[in-house]
């Protein structure tokens, strides 16, 4: 199963970025076969619908499952057509949500905020 | 003639500025382009007022044309538009109207609707035309109605007062892009000062 997870730095090391549509970088990660390998988030430098772009590529890329601290509507709008399941990341350690995803011990994500459109927010 | 009255922050009096300056001319036209909340109707109370819906232009994807080429998907700056199970979704918030993904689709699957965003009402009180913009509660962005505003005064030969929404953002910089002046009202405190500076950065650019 190929799930994603916006992170800091292209390092399995590297943290959770706090935000999904301008995170720099997705870790893509096939659970089968433990492969990593790392995006670039082209929609980080977007000037607006930075979520939409970056929904559209994690849809592209075949991902099954999102693990995020958080998803706006606007790309929640994206991923849920395309059969995305959105869960919500417990710390911000790509190691611990990624054993938690597949032990079966996160949650899905379920407040969508309705977006912070150019007003910060962290 | 065109005087836009800004002043970078709320509150410091532009329509105060601008009411007084109408109602002291003989034969001045107040235009409030202040079009999140805008106040100068209550101190003119404009009659006979005649109303006229702004709308903006929304694309709409015929499916039975697409055929998922993406070259919408790419174009838009804005990402107002993903492709997702071979089906296109159209964010009518994000989209900015610039028409670019009609021209582009070469299955001319893309036409485009009208999305109404507010109106313009324009009254007489005594001898001032009061000409006021109003942005529908929940839309994004007051530039159509400011530039529709602009548009209408730019024929007629009278002292024209815009009263500019705060800040110096792009309703700003629409607000006085064809003005021959600009006032600027501020406020005396460290707050008002910072943006008096910035409003006058961006009138020096015009």
């Amino acid at each position: 199963m190929r799930i994603a997870i916006p992170v800091e730095d292209k390092s399995m090391k590297s943290k959770v970025c706090i935000s999904f549509g301008r995170t720099p970088y997705f870790l893509i990660y096939e659970t089968a076969t433990k492969e990593a390998e790392f995006l670039d988030n082209s929609a980080a430098a977007s000037q607006g619908g930075a979520g939409i772009k970056a929904a559209q590529a994690i849809a592209d890329n075949g991902v099954v499952a999102l693990i995020t601290p958080r998803c706006g509507e606007n790309a929640a709008a994206v991923l849920k057509p395309a059969n995305i399941k959105l869960y919500k990341t417990m710390n911000d350690s790509i190691q611990d949500n990624i054993e938690a995803f597949i032990n079966g011990n996160l949650a899905l994500l379920d407040d969508i905020h309705p977006g912070f459109h150019n007003h910060g927010g962290n | 003639m065109k005087i836009a009255v800004l002043s970078g922050k709320g509150g410091t009096g532009k329509t105060f500025v601008s009411v007084n300056l109408v109602a002291a001319s003989s034969n001045a036209v107040y235009v409030d382009c202040d079009v999140e909340e805008p106040n100068g109707y209550i101190f003119f109370k404009p009659q006979e007022l005649i109303t006229q819906n702004v709308s903006v232009k929304i694309p709409v994807v015929d499916p039975n044309k697409c055929d998922g080429c993406r070259k919408c998907v790419e174009f838009c700056k804005f990402n107002a538009l993903a492709y997702i199970g071979g089906k296109i979704i159209i964010f009518d918030d994000v989209c900015h109207s610039c028409g670019g993904c009609v021209l582009l689709c070469p299955q001319k699957a893309v036409s485009e609707k009208e999305k109404v965003i507010g109106k313009i009402e324009t009254g007489i009180s005594e001898n001032v035309k009061a000409i006021t913009g109003i942005l529908n509660t929940g839309e994004a962005s007051g530039v159509p109605i400011i530039k529709k505003l602009i548009d209408d005064i730019s024929s007629n030969c009278n002292l024209n007062i815009i009263d500019c929404p705060p800040g110096s953002a792009c309703v700003v910089m629409e607000s006085i892009k064809d003005a021959d002046y600009c006032i600027l009202v501020a406020e005396s405190t460290i707050f008002g000062t910072h943006n008096l500076n910035m409003v006058y950065e961006l009138i020096r650019l015009f």
